[in-house]
């Protein structure tokens, strides 16, 4: 909303000397966001006046016609000035800004030679001064204005404040200079004049024109009035121009700037017909399904049912609140015209506008909430505007159909402002504050409270309520910490998650999170199989674009991407990790049942809703390529390989809190790893998740460096930490033997270590692998895994005998389990 | 003293004499001073506490000598000896000492070598932030909740008290998706909703996480962004309780400066609602207001729709960007820096932001 503080100062007695600064607390302190407030007068510096053309002379043989004059600026001699614009001639009247001068955008005025000729200083158009965007000419200021040498900024109304503030969409009547003027009076306590007060002239039985209302829902109010005979070419008075410019709009013709005003000034939206081009009586209806109207865009809209429409006989001229149509309108010539003021339901107009895609100022104002006892002050006083300026006789007969339903009372606890704010409102401050936003209040401890009509918005208590606190000062509101809450400290999971990043940023990754939408061929790129579940992504009906329209069902599309881009950079060794839900739909999707508002969902309809909600579980994924020990003064790197990602999940399933015993790792084949070198993870027996160096055929899709290896999984599968037993510490020695065990190769080490453990029984303290052995002698197919056993007893130092004893059971597992043999045995 | 009466071999008692003993000691007082190492010092060993050494042969000549006359020379020969044994000790030590020393510089290494095997990584600074916001939280305490981000248009809007007209809802701000009733979740609330439809009052939670709203990629917008959400239901809530929160919020964020300013606004869930303004002393651009959040004590219609009694209890709720909040603190210039995934970017902040 656009508005002028003078146009302002019409109705409310602000303090003479008011700042734009004190104008943008207020502002801000009721409760609008202010765009801007620029002060006029100070965007033109120095010597801007009124001058007069004294002669022209046109200079030829330049790319543009230049002309090169003489003004009188109301000094000893006249001023030289050379001008591009032609809209002017000797004698008139035209704004000069003076050498030393500067211009809004900080361009400076000084005494030039240009095209052979001195200039000093500079003949203004409109735009130059900051005042609209026409760029037509230089401004030609009427016959009857300021001599020669006067200070041009009241002349040309570069003397205001411009003020931009948004209004909340609760705050309709705020989108008016009378509801605007109305909060600055309440908000300085000064005085103020509603523009709306003036007297109109009621209903008359006999109507001006024929109109049926045939929709009360859509439209309670229907208002017109007639005027006869008017100069088609009277133009709008130079002071509403300027207001209207101020305002950001446009002016167009003298009854339709009227319009446009009194909806800048009273809220009120308004038409004006050509009742020449009206065939026969007006009906007010919902439009027909498939009717169709040009709009005033030259737009034609295909209607909908729900749409308002006003009709003549040829059908619908108007859709109705949001804009007009072409055959009715005002146009060049029209001197019969029939002005309408009426009001609609909101919820409709919002509705068509956004249908229609058609933001207009009258449909911002109708969403909001316009005052419905405007149409007959507002048609009064647009008569008066149209007849001063156009003359023409106005009709004596008054159309008015009202069925607007007055506001109801609210009853309001006096005490409920101060008990809800934990501010201290007395019954009577209350009645005041309420008072001054134009409410009716009676009574004492409970409150009686009629909303004026301006206010639609107020209708339940908390509406009041707020108007209480908002009027009283939201700052003065005290600062006091409410009772503390019993805080049950991090969940389990929360617990998890944390100790997991913190686990894998020590271990050398580094977090990333990536948007979750990935395109459609991610899956084939990922080579995931045609049933895998993976494949059933929730797709987004409006995505940003089109290309990436999916929800991830894998951390790892996304990941691998921002891994690209890090590569792209130019880095080489790059470790990250991404901890974000993905998105794994139901295979059933059926509408989850309709839900109110006006108590709370049962068990079972909010259990039935919950059930089309996808699982979103949370993964963590890590990708790595490069070397992630890097080489250095203390020799070379190591690449990244499948063993890191494995160990990065072991970290993260470590760092859950999980104990290694729990812990599985075997080998599988899994999209999108390399199956044979792919691991599964495990806790207790369940698998939950992959990791190991990324299948080749999705490195090449994503054109990822060779071995990049990957690991993914899903954290909400990974039980609550357990309560860990504490250990006893044996201070007796320990007793250490090496084996080394002859074996297949194809038999996993983890198997071996397993089965050590397990026949090694309770005296085992540890088992350790220290190498992996492969070679001619050991046979084809073979190879040596020598483990160091560490041996210990809780009571007693271990006898060689119990040593070697506890070794043999533990080979002897593996000789049966596997067929190892001792080597060199 | 005079022995010339006594029956002895004055060439083997000669050994005894007092000057002779003076004059071994002083020897090997000479001699190991001049022992520039250990080695050397061992060699000298031999020569003076040996079996051959002077105070040794001196001791032997003792049986010698009459009676009488032992116990005085046993006496000198002991007081020689130790005399030897000492400065070959003290020499000794200041040897040891001196090879400690030598080694300990021998072994001096260059300490600002860098020794990065395995280089840290690092968090992302949004996830420590809300991390850290939580903790405060914690600390007031509430509990951190969270929900679903693909979720049920009614937890998402019509229990907000956000109608089925309020242009919100458009596919100009919301993202809907394939399947009947669910959008990307706007904001977190509809994990307080979650909340209050799964327990009664008192409630204090906050909903830090990821929200999704239609807007390109630019310095200033993200369509995935984060949010942490407060609120508290229970008997007796007020606005200045709203105040005092976000107050201790700010100052539990910012230092004891730090306090909040508040605007009336307009949001469907709240009423009365405020955007307000966080004073942060510590702007790069110097001291100043920086707009926050927005919050309101809760609509009673949004109590009725999750099923609290809106006579009894009353409550509040407040939010904040995080995105936003890291962009003034930490002085971040562009949007893109915290959703590219550049390693540049969180490797800057570690482990902590």
């Amino acid at each position: 909303m656009k508005t002028t503080l003078s146009w302002l100062r019409e109705y409310v007695e602000l303090p003479a000397g008011i700042t734009a600064s004190e104008l943008d607390t207020a502002l801000t302190n009721l409760g609008m966001e202010v765009e801007s407030i620029v002060d006029q007068s100070a965007t033109v510096l120095g010597d801007l006046v009124v001058g007069r053309v004294l002669t022209i002379e046109e200079l030829t043989g330049f790319k543009k016609p230049i002309r090169f004059c003489t003004v009188d600026v109301g000094r000893d001699a006249p001023q030289e000035i050379v001008c591009g614009a032609r809209n002017f001639a000797e004698g008139d009247l035209v704004v000069v800004i003076l050498p030393g001068g500067e211009l809004p955008g900080g361009f400076r005025i000084g005494a030039r030679k240009t095209y052979g000729r001195n200039s000093n200083g500079m003949i203004c158009s409109a735009a130059e001064l900051g005042l609209s965007g026409d760029h037509s000419g230089i401004i030609v200021l009427p016959a009857g204005a300021p001599a020669p040498g006067t200070d041009a900024r009241p002349v040309v109304g570069l003397d205001d404040v411009l003020i931009d503030v948004e209004i909340t969409p609760d705050r309709g009547y705020e989108m008016s200079v009378r509801g605007i003027a109305r909060e600055l009076a309440t908000y300085f306590a000064v005085g103020y004049t509603d523009p709306a007060s003036g007297a109109a002239p009621g209903a008359t039985a006999d109507v001006p024109h024929p109109v049926v209302v045939e929709d009360t829902v859509g439209c309670d109010r229907f208002a017109a009035r007639v005027v006869r005979g008017i100069d088609p070419s009277a133009q709008s008075p130079e002071w509403m121009q300027r207001r209207l410019i101020a305002a950001g709009i446009r002016a167009i013709s003298l009854p339709v700037d009227i319009t446009n005003y009194l909806m800048l000034e009273y809220g009120q939206p308004m038409h004006v017909f050509d009742l020449d081009r009206l065939r026969g009586g007006l009906v007010v209806r919902r439009a027909q399904p498939a009717e169709k109207l040009t709009t005033l865009d030259g737009v034609a809209r295909e209607l909908d049912a729900e749409d308002m429409v006003i009709c003549d006989e040829t059908g619908p001229i108007s859709l109705a609140a949001v804009m007009g149509g072409e055959t009715s309108e005002w146009q060049q010539g029209t001197v019969n015209v029939l002005l309408e003021a009426a009001h609609w339901d909101p919820v409709m107009v919002g509705r068509t506008a956004r249908r229609h895609k058609l933001f207009s100022e009258a449909a911002k104002r109708w969403e909001r909430g316009v005052d419905p006892q405007l149409p007959l002050v507002a048609l009064q006083r647009a008569v008066e505007i149209l007849t001063t300026h156009a003359g023409g006789t106005v009709d004596d007969r008054v159309l008015d159909i009202d069925h607007v339903v007055a506001p109801s009372p609210i009853t309001l606890p006096a005490s409920l402002p101060s008990r809800l704010i934990g501010l201290d409102y007395p019954a009577d401050r209350v009645a005041e504050l309420l008072a001054r936003v134009g409410c009716q209040v009676t009574g004492e401890d409970e409150l009686t409270v009629t909303p004026p009509s301006w206010r639609p918005d107020l209708l339940a208590p908390i509406d009041l309520v707020e108007e209480v606190a908002r009027l009283g000062g939201y700052n003065d509101i005290p600062s006091v910490l409410p009772p503390a809450g019993s805080s049950n400290g991090l969940t389990p999971a929360q617990r998890q998650r944390r100790s997991i990043g913190r686990a894998l940023a020590e271990n050398g990754y580094v977090e990333v999170l990536s948007y979750p939408f990935v395109a459609p061929g991610t899956a084939d790129a990922l080579g995931l199989a045609a049933n895998d579940p993976r494949r059933s992504a929730v797709r987004l009906t409006n995505p940003l674009s089109e290309e990436e329209p999916l929800l991830r069902t894998s951390l790892l599309a996304p990941l691998l991407g921002t891994l690209k881009r890090n590569l792209g950079r130019g880095r080489r060794d790059v470790a990250l990790f991404e901890t974000g839900t993905v998105f794994l739909p139901h295979l059933t999707a059926t509408a989850p049942p309709a839900l109110g508002v006006d108590r709370r969902p049962t068990d079972e309809e909010w259990a039935a809703a919950n059930t089309i909600v996808p699982e979103q579980p949370w993964h963590l994924a890590v990708v790595l390529t490069g070397d992630l020990d890097p080489a250095g003064w203390w020799g070379d790197g190591r690449a990244a390989g499948w063993a890191d990602a494995i160990e990065a999940a072991r970290v993260a399933v470590a760092a859950a809190g999980i104990p290694a015993s729990r812990v599985g790792v075997r080998a599988a084949e899994h999209a999108p790893w390399h199956p044979g070198r792919c691991a599964e993870i495990l806790v207790d027996g369940n698998v939950i998740g992959h990791a190991g160096e990324l299948h080749p055929s999705v490195l090449a899709a994503f054109d990822l460096p060779k071995r990049t290896s990957a690991a993914e999984l899903d954290l909400d599968a990974i039980p609550a930490a357990p309560v860990i037993d504490a250990p006893r510490i044996s201070t007796f020695p320990a007793a250490l033997i090496d084996v080394a065990l002859v074996l297949d190769r194809t038999v996993p080490a983890g198997d071996v270590h397993a089965a050590l453990a397990e026949g090694a029984g309770e005296l085992l303290e540890s088992v350790a692998l220290f190498d992996v052995y492969e070679s001619e002698q050991l046979g084809e197919g073979k190879r040596s895994l020598a483990y160091k056993l560490t041996f210990r007893a809780p009571d007693r130092t271990l006898t060689s005998e119990e040593t070697i004893a506890a070794r043999d059971a533990a080979v002897a597992l593996t000789a049966s389990r596997f067929g190892a043999t001792l080597r060199g045995a | 003293m005079s022995y010339r009466n006594d029956p002895y071999d004055p060439k083997q008692a000669a050994l005894l004499a007092p000057e002779a003993l003076e004059a071994a000691v002083a020897d090997a007082e000479k001699a190991f001073a001049q022992a520039a190492d250990l080695d050397a010092l061992a060699a000298l060993k031999p020569a003076h506490l040996g079996d051959r050494s002077p105070v040794s042969l001196a001791r032997r000549e003792i049986g010698s000598l009459p009676p009488a006359a032992k116990s005085d020379a046993g006496k000198r020969v002991n007081v020689a000896r130790q005399a030897v044994q000492a400065a070959y000790d003290a020499r000794h030590a200041e040897l040891m000492a001196d090879r400690a020393a030598r080694v300990l510089v021998e072994e001096r290494v260059d300490v600002t070598l860098p020794w990065s095997r395995r280089p840290r990584g690092a968090r992302h600074p949004l996830t420590t932030l809300m991390e850290h916001m939580g903790d405060v939280f914690i600390g007031m305490g509430y509990d951190i909740v969270d929900g679903p981000q693909l979720e049920l248009e009614w937890a998402n809007f019509d229990a907000l008290n956000i109608g089925p007209d309020n242009p919100v809802r458009g596919a100009m701000d919301t993202f809907y998706v394939d399947l009947p009733g669910l959008v990307m979740r706007t904001h977190t609330s509809p994990g307080q909703v979650r909340t209050m439809l799964n327990r009664q009052p008192p409630i204090y939670v906050v909903s830090p996480g990821r929200a999704y709203r239609t807007d390109e990629l630019d310095a200033t917008h993200s369509p995935v962004f984060h949010q942490i959400e407060g609120l508290v239901v229970d008997e007796g809530i007020t606005m200045a309780h709203l105040r005092g929160t976000l107050d201790h919020f700010a100052k539990a964020m910012f230092g004891p400066d730090a306090r909040t300013r508040w605007r009336p606004h307009y949001f469907p869930f709240t009423e009365p609602s405020a955007e307000f303004d966080v004073w942060f002393a510590q702007h790069r651009d110097g001291p100043r207001w920086v707009e926050w959040g927005g919050c309101g004590m809760v609509n009673p219609r949004v109590l009725t729709a999750c099923g609290i009694d809106p006579a009894r209890y009353s409550g509040f709720a407040f939010g904040m960007g995080v995105e936003r909040t890291l962009m003034f603190r930490n002085g971040v210039s562009d949007m893109r820096d915290m959703v590219e995934g550049d390693v540049r970017f969180t490797t800057n902040f570690g482990m902590e932001s």
